[in-house]
């Protein structure tokens, strides 16, 4: 009997994978259903920022009005603000969060006494699972014209003012607090890559006479390279979507000028204003460009030291 | 053998040392501030000025208020509530979904997994998941706060590579006896990654705890209000006058620093506490997760 060989069809091992492996395709489905529901039908739901969104119609029922909510939005008079104040608000918090933590695993890397190492990497973690709320609220009081802040620049000789009404020390507040609250956590993935580098490598380049600095450059760094890479193309990927929650906690009218970054403008127009398409507009338009320097970053870092997010 | 450090050296380990303590200071000296001020007497706390090492004045009147207000007892069991019923649906989801992208020679895996970690690099954005909420009927209920978010995309990712470490031969063996996924996830896999699964309880309980966002945007009802939006109205709204009422105003003005440190504290004492004690399990996940595919 001579025919194609079946067993190689597409419908063939589909069956064959149906049979074989039924009950855990029906175990997988509320986890799809899941994904569709709260991921996938909110991606369909972006559609609005293309059309006039009124409740009433529904998210398929409204009007189509073209590329009429991304015009409006590039022509306001906040576009510039706002693409200003979140692409520097993001590089600080990347040109001095970032390094923070590498330093200091660095550091803890070379603390001999077990117990301090200990008691340092505790106390460093614990900011990290304090709310947000607490944080900023901490913040906030402490930048008050009485607060503990203020307490310290009186005490040198400064001026008293409320600190957190100042735009133009904004940015040092939120970026400075942020590294507070994350220096520790962030540490651990790099202590742990710290920890899988070879030890014979700085055995042997003490044989070569190569001293803490040098091994420091030549080996220790180049043992964790891959991790710092796969850390920055993530960071320099989520340039533009810094988050919304703290700076919507943080900001004031007194200091939106540079305070008030995309998602904070989305937040307030949507959310409080209720401009539904518009602010979609803006999002989508955020979370494209955000794709978009994910996709980049990738390819560039594949390119230049075979590491990858994929 | 003692190795011979050089002057350098010597002088480095001494300044690392140094700045060490110096970065343990200021990490933890603001939660010693809180606690210590909440503590005080209020109106000793007022006059007081610069750090503060001790309680200015020795007093609980401020927790007394705290415990008193029913919004905060109210905030405390909304809180509960989600939290317990949130980290339920969260394990079981997560545990399904890991346990489908651990198994080997599943034809549909490769895109199931796209089709999952897609999410973590696109969305459709605030408003759109708002109005799916709205659409959905999930905005002022407490459901609305846990039936969204029940997977969270990296810890599913970290479950799934924990799960993939359970030696295949068990399953195979369970497989041959007849048993079926449900009855493999249950009875093999899940006490097989206790540590891993503490992990998860903690990732999601915290976040729950301190989430704030979603149920300010979607609940309209005070009644229904976790601990961190009454937190919030505490600390940055300055609304202590729930708690102060009957107090002259100078006094209400002070007795409202030590309530919002007291409400801090409340707020913050159940992480304190269980943290120390976790931090092996804590620290366990992130490892995982750095493990790349």
């Amino acid at each position: 009997m001579k025919e194609k060989n079946p067993r190689n069809s597409f419908g063939y091992r589909m069956k064959r994978d149906w049979i074989r492996n039924r009950s855990l395709y029906i175990l997988v489905l509320p986890v799809l259903l899941f994904y569709i529901l709260f991921h996938y039908k909110p991606m369909y739901g972006a559609i609005i920022a293309f059309k006039d969104y009124t409740p009433t119609l529904g998210v398929s029922g409204s009007p189509w009005v073209g590329l009429e909510n991304f015009i409006r939005f590039f022509k306001s008079v906040y576009f510039g603000r706002l693409i200003k104040n979140t692409i520097l608000l993001s590089v600080y918090s990347l040109a001095f969060g970032f390094p923070a933590p590498i330093i200091l695993a660095l550091l803890l890397n070379e603390v001999r006494n077990k117990h301090f190492k200990n008691v340092t990497q505790t106390i460093t973690y614990l900011p990290h699972f304090i709310s947000l709320i607490v944080v900023t609220g901490m913040l906030t009081d402490f930048s008050m014209t009485s607060g503990l802040f203020n307490d310290m620049i009186a005490f040198f000789g400064g001026e008293r003012s409320p600190l957190l009404q100042n735009p133009k020390l904004y940015r040092t507040m939120y970026v400075a607090s942020g590294i507070w609250q994350q220096v520790g956590w962030g540490s651990i993935i790099y202590l742990s890559a710290l920890a899988g580098v070879d030890q014979q490598l700085y055995e042997a380049a003490s044989i070569d006479g190569a001293g803490k600095w040098k091994q420091l450059l030549n080996v220790t760094l180049p043992g964790i390279a891959p991790t710092i890479i796969i850390m920055l193309i993530m960071r320099v990927g989520q340039l533009m979507s810094m988050g919304y929650e703290k700076t919507i906690l943080l900001y004031n009218p007194s200091t939106y000028d540079t305070a008030d970054i995309i998602s904070s403008y989305i937040y307030r127009v949507g959310l409080m204003e209720q401009d539904w398409s518009y602010s979609t507009a803006v999002g989508l338009f955020n979370s494209v460009i955000n794709f978009c320097l994910l996709i980049v970053t990738n390819k560039i870092s594949r390119k230049f030291s075979e590491t990858s997010l994929w | 053998m003692k190795i011979k450090r050089s002057k350098g050296e010597k002088t480095f380990q001494v300044f690392n040392y140094v700045f060490l303590s110096l970065i343990i200071v200021i990490c933890f000296y603001p939660v010693w501030y809180v606690a210590m001020a909440s503590f005080s007497n209020s109106n000793l706390l007022t006059q007081h000025s610069g750090l503060l090492f001790a309680p200015a004045g020795f007093s609980v009147d401020a927790y007394k208020k705290v415990f008193q207000n029913p919004m905060i007892t109210k905030g405390y069991m909304n809180t509960l509530f989600i939290l317990i019923v949130g980290v339920i649906f969260d394990l079981f989801m997560t545990s399904l979904g890991a346990y489908f992208l651990s198994r080997k020679r599943v034809m549909f895996k490769k895109p199931i997994m796209l089709f999952i970690v897609f999410t973590m690099f696109f969305s459709g954005g605030m408003i759109p998941f708002y109005i799916n909420l709205k659409d959905l009927h999930l905005t002022n209920t407490l459901w609305g706060l846990i039936i969204p978010f029940m997977i969270n995309t990296s810890n599913l990712i970290i479950l799934r590579t924990s799960f993939e470490s359970i030696p295949e031969s068990l399953i195979e063996a369970a497989q041959i006896d007849g048993a079926g996924h449900f009855r493999i996830l249950s009875t093999i896999v899940l006490p097989l990654s206790k540590a891993m699964l503490a992990v998860m309880v903690l990732y999601y309980g915290v976040s729950i705890w301190n989430s704030w966002f979603w149920a300010s945007a979607i609940l309209r009802n005070r009644e229904m209000y976790p601990l961190q939006i009454i937190l919030r109205e505490i600390l940055l709204s300055n609304d202590t006058s729930s708690m102060t009422a009957g107090t002259s105003a100078m006094d209400t003005e002070a007795i409202g620093m030590t309530i919002k440190y007291a409400t801090i504290m409340v707020a913050t004492i159940p992480i304190l506490c269980v943290y120390p004690f976790l931090q092996k399990y804590f620290t366990k996940g992130t490892m995982v997760g750095a493990v790349k595919e």
